[in-house]
């Protein structure tokens, strides 16, 4: 069958740039979903986008569907009129033209349904309007005459004109009083009047002639490769920003990176600043010296080819960039006036939440918390004074002018403005990256003040959110507190902070985060669940090193075995219901938690000697003499069990797996060689009894009854 | 006599009259009240409600009290000129109506970069919002671009397309000027004080940089706070007694007039944070109760007109 290829070109006033990298993958997937509904098969596809235009090109398309026959199974002969007719009305045929057919030995209706293939044009039509109709944009808009009544289409900005051909056919359709044809327009200023579109094939071609580079790749290609060679002809390196090419891309048809210059006097003030205004607000790249310094230089990005090589544009943009910049000058001389202690009153008439007061009170809060975390030890080689210090500077940019200009730079102008008025470096370093980490792949800080009061600050947000019961759910997050609860993580377990972090709910929340965390490095989420289950863990970094342990064992072929054995005791004893054995053991007789007895260097030698008499008791009380199997575990358990919990109150998690290794092979040999169900009742219960103590045994390095495999 | 945009402010204002005068726009005065933007003169706010066509264009003084700079920044006034053109409905050919209207001005979209990035628009006071661009000319931004969509808390039924020129910045572009109070006036060549008539030139200084130092004094330090915490709240009593007695209009210019005080009660640093925020709802209030009086007032004389519109 003959093929030919599709071309759909959606024309519209300018798409903001952010948004057209959704567009295209929109685009794609609607019109795959309408070719799929209607049986066109689709191989690759080609979507491109401009500020003017969404493109798409389907090489290939089959000219025609094939027929499809189809059988409908309608009500039995002889029901009622009414389900008769509905099953006809249904199915699209009428009463006469239903067969009848035996099944299950009852007279039923059928309607055969021979749907003939369909001109792929014709699918096109349709599936043009509806493919515009369903698009979805981040924000849509009405226009124009047709927007009196509701319901008049909506898109992006105003949509103006649609070309659609399969091969050199148009597809005729209409959609908002837009109707397709074949002519599109070329570029804004370069190129006046209609283009006419052949095909697919010269789509680019054309329009490319017209100063339109339709391929968004291309552009952004010309775009990187343009800004670095300009940069390199002034002898300078360029300061490479995808997102700028991207969305300078998203702003051009016909890009020219152009190079200018501004005063050096501007250089004075923190190079972020400059970077910053130029990209955010002018889509400006930057430049450096070879030395790495900034350079007083900017790269615009035009959308036109200027007759005076424009001259004109770049010194349209280097007065629009100095008159933001000599507001930047004027905001850090001003901002400089003031000491960060006396910009900090200002953060008393800031509201940080109504219920958790003003910044000025969170900063009372996390100044308090910084010093405690030193003065504790658990933040070790900070000065408390330079902690709390830094504490109660880090949110006074806040109240800056030009943190209010440029609320990105928050912590960074702190930092500048510290070391201005001649704190010590560790005080500046601490303003300055005490948001850190902000993202998963952000620095950690390191230096201990810095620590001190990064922790402190996310710490306080968290426990005051928690308490007041603003805890983020499903995709809602409005504080960031899994930001914040990251952040805590990757602070303690980076630094090797030990101490408790939280209990109750924000302990779990903790734990919540902290699998998502480690999913990266790795580590599996049910040995995370596995370790947490047994309670009372909140040292986040004895949890991870149990945790670590615990998977190097597990994945070896040894671990998963006493795994396997792990859970066939404990299948057994669920199912006789067994719970013989905790009455033997008294340290699982109260509430208390075992480990918390074991964490205790004071009661561990109790819980020893206590666990050594229960065991001695358990020995004692045997009143036959055990099969060789049977003694062997009971000896191997009366060996693990002290050195696992030696081992386990001295942290050495790869110790205690080895103490439990011990067990694998005569819980093998008991299995293999040893009647539980012995018909002796006694001899069932002590070797139940086994089954638990051997159980407990492995449980008290972590739950695997969570472990999944 | 010819008019020469490119030397000379008031002839760019006549030079853009002209344009859309031609292309069907009334052309409208100033509203004659404080204001802090074109868009809260009633020939936008509204008009921009209700199914009847509109077309107008006017200059409308703005003042934004806290961006007095007392005559000392070349960029920043705290009075200054918008052009304003409303069209509705948007036409098909907006943008290339406002691209013609630049060339008429002496841009040239050959030698200037012109550019549509995106900014949507939004004012919370007066219930409103729209979709559209800052039209940028060489990295300036020299218009505000917008298709409203929803006006006083109502779907705009058309949606108009508004464009909000910003002169002074213009006017500096295209003379070639980096300080506002540098524009020439009226096009005028000679400095000479014998100079008459149009050869004598006056600067934009010449005729606003004593009123910006006397009304950002005015604003920033002077204005009796007692007295403008008063008047907001009679604006505010008027604005209501305005509605109950359904003569919306009227309402709209005290909830305008409440507005600015507001603004100036601002700038002399009186209101608190925390109060900020009411304040803005008092305003937001009136402004919005305006509209919705202004609509119950019209909807069943538009609905008879105009059969495909509703409320």
């Amino acid at each position: 069958m003959s093929t030919a290829d599709f071309l759909l070109e959606l024309r519209s006033e300018e798409i903001p740039a952010r948004m057209q990298a959704g567009a295209r993958e929109e685009l794609e997937k609607l019109f795959r979903r309408e070719m799929d509904a209607a049986g066109v098969a689709t191989g690759e596809l080609i979507v491109w986008s401009t500020p003017r235009r969404l493109a798409l090109i389907a090489r290939g398309l089959p000219q025609a569907t094939d027929a499809v026959s189809e059988e409908l199974k309608g009500p039995p002969v002889g029901a009622p009129d009414q389900a008769i007719e509905g099953f006809c009305r249904k199915a699209g045929v009428s009463r006469d033209e239903l067969e009848q057919r035996e099944v299950k030995g009852r007279a039923t209706y059928f309607a055969l349904k021979n749907i003939p293939g369909r001109a792929t044009k014709d699918v096109l039509a349709v599936a043009i309007p509806a493919v515009i109709r369903d698009f979805s944009w981040p924000k849509s808009m009405r226009w124009g005459a047709a927007s009196i009544s509701t319901g008049s289409l909506r898109w992006v900005r105003p949509l103006s004109g649609i070309v659609a051909l399969l091969g050199q056919d148009i597809v005729e359709c209409e959609v908002h009083g837009v109707t397709s044809g074949a002519v599109t327009l070329g570029h804004r200023y370069h190129h006046s009047g209609d283009i006419t579109i052949g095909d697919a094939d010269d789509y680019a071609v054309k329009l490319r002639a017209a100063h339109v580079i339709v391929d968004h790749e291309e552009r952004a290609t010309l775009i990187r490769d343009g800004a670095t060679e300009v940069a390199r002809e002034a002898g300078l390196n360029l300061v490479e920003d995808e997102g700028l090419v991207i969305e300078n891309a998203g702003l051009t048809e016909w890009p020219i990176p152009l190079l200018g210059r501004f005063e050096e006097d501007y250089l004075e003030v923190p190079p972020e600043t400059i970077q910053l205004t130029a990209r955010v607000n002018q889509k400006y790249f930057v430049c450096e010296n070879s030395d790495g310094k900034l350079a007083n230089a900017f790269i615009c990005t035009a959308n036109i080819e200027a007759e005076d090589g424009g001259a004109a544009i770049v010194d349209g943009n280097r007065k629009v960039l100095a008159a933001r910049l000599s507001d930047a000058r004027f905001f850090w001389d001003v901002d400089r006036k003031r000491t960060l202690a006396e910009h900090a009153e200002g953060l008393k008439r800031i509201t940080f939440h109504e219920k958790l007061g003003t910044v000025a009170d969170k900063v009372e809060r996390v100044a308090k918390l910084a010093r405690w975390l030193v003065d504790e030890g658990i933040v070790k080689g900070a000065d408390p004074d330079m902690a709390e210090q830094a504490a109660r500077l880090a949110k006074a940019d806040l109240v800056t002018e030009m943190v209010g200009e440029f609320p990105e730079l928050q912590g960074l102008m702190g930092g500048y403005y510290a070391r201005a008025e001649g704190l010590p470096d560790e005080v500046a370093d601490a303003i300055r990256d005490h948001y850190k980490p902000v993202g998963q792949g952000d620095d950690v800080p390191t230096a201990p003040v810095t620590v001190a009061v990064s922790l402190a600050d996310k710490l306080d947000t968290l426990q005051g959110f928690f308490g007041i019961d603003e805890k983020p759910t499903g995709s809602k997050d409005p504080f960031a507190l899994r930001r914040a609860a990251l952040g805590v993580i990757r602070l303690v377990t980076e630094n090797d902070l030990r101490f408790a972090v939280a209990d109750g709910e924000l302990l779990d929340f903790f734990a919540d985060r902290l699998k998502v965390q480690q999913r990266e490095a790795g580590i599996r989420h049910d040995l995370i669940d596995a370790v947490f289950a047994l309670g009372g863990e909140d040292d986040l970094v004895r949890l991870l090193a149990r945790v670590k342990a615990l998977q190097n064992y597990i994945e070896t072929a040894e671990g998963a075995d006493l795994l396997a054995a792990y859970k066939r005791a404990s299948n057994i004893l669920k199912k006789e219901d067994w719970e013989g054995a905790s009455d033997a053991d008294p340290i699982e007789t109260g509430e208390e938690d075992p480990l918390a007895l074991v964490d205790d260097p004071a009661m561990a030698k109790v819980a020893a000697a206590q666990m050594e008499a229960s065991r001695q008791k358990a020995r004692k009380s045997l009143s036959y003499t055990p099969e060789p199997a049977e003694k062997d575990l009971i000896d191997a358990l009366d060996d693990a069990e002290p050195k696992a919990e030696a081992a386990l109150a001295a942290e050495d998690f790869e110790a205690a797996m080895t103490a439990l290794a011990t067990l694998r092979a005569p819980i093998d040999a008991f299995f293999d060689n040893v009647t539980v169900n012995d018909a002796d009742a006694a001899k069932r219960a002590a070797r139940l009894d086994l089954l638990a103590r051997f159980r407990d045994a492995v449980e008290r390095v972590a739950d695997f009854g969570r472990i999944e495999g | 006599m010819t008019r020469d945009p490119r030397t000379s402010f008031q002839d760019m204002i006549l030079t853009l009259h002209d344009f859309w005068s031609a292309q069907g726009c009334l052309i409208l005065q100033p509203y004659d009240l404080r204001m802090g933007a074109g868009t809260f003169h009633t020939a936008t706010t509204l008009r921009a409600l209700g199914p009847e066509p509109w077309n107008a264009a006017f200059v409308q003084p703005c003042r934004r009290p806290t961006d007095g700079r007392y005559g000392e920044n070349p960029n920043r006034l705290q009075h200054y000129y918008q052009y304003q053109v409303i069209l509705k409905p948007s036409p098909p050919d907006i943008q290339e109506l406002y691209l013609e209207s630049l060339a008429t001005i002496g841009i040239d979209p050959l030698k200037h970069d012109i550019r549509f990035v995106e900014d949507d628009w939004e004012s919370p006071t007066l219930g409103a919002w729209g979709l559209g661009w800052e039209v940028w000319c060489d990295g300036m931004e020299v218009t505000q671009f917008t298709y409203f969509q929803q006006m006083g808390g109502f779907d705009c039924k058309p949606v108009a397309g508004e464009l909000t020129y910003g002169l002074e910045r213009l006017a500096m572009y295209i003379q070639g000027v980096d300080n506002v109070y540098d524009l020439n006036f009226n096009g005028g060549t000679s400095s000479s004080s014998e100079a008459a008539g149009r050869e004598r030139r006056v600067s934009y200084g010449d005729v606003f940089l004593e009123n910006e130092k006397q009304m950002s004094k005015w604003n920033f330090e002077v204005a009796d706070t007692d007295g403008l915490l008063k008047a907001f709240e009679m604006a505010e009593a008027e604005c209501r007694n305005a509605l109950e007695k359904d003569v919306p209009i009227a309402a709209y210019e005290q909830a305008v007039e409440a507005s600015h005080i507001f603004n100036l009660l601002q700038a002399r640093g009186v209101i608190s944070v925390q109060e900020r925020a009411s304040y803005m709802g008092r305003v937001r209030d009136l402004a919005r109760g305006s509209c919705e009086a202004h609509m119950a007032k019209e909807a069943e004389r538009w609905a008879e007109k105009y059969p495909e519109w509703s409320k």
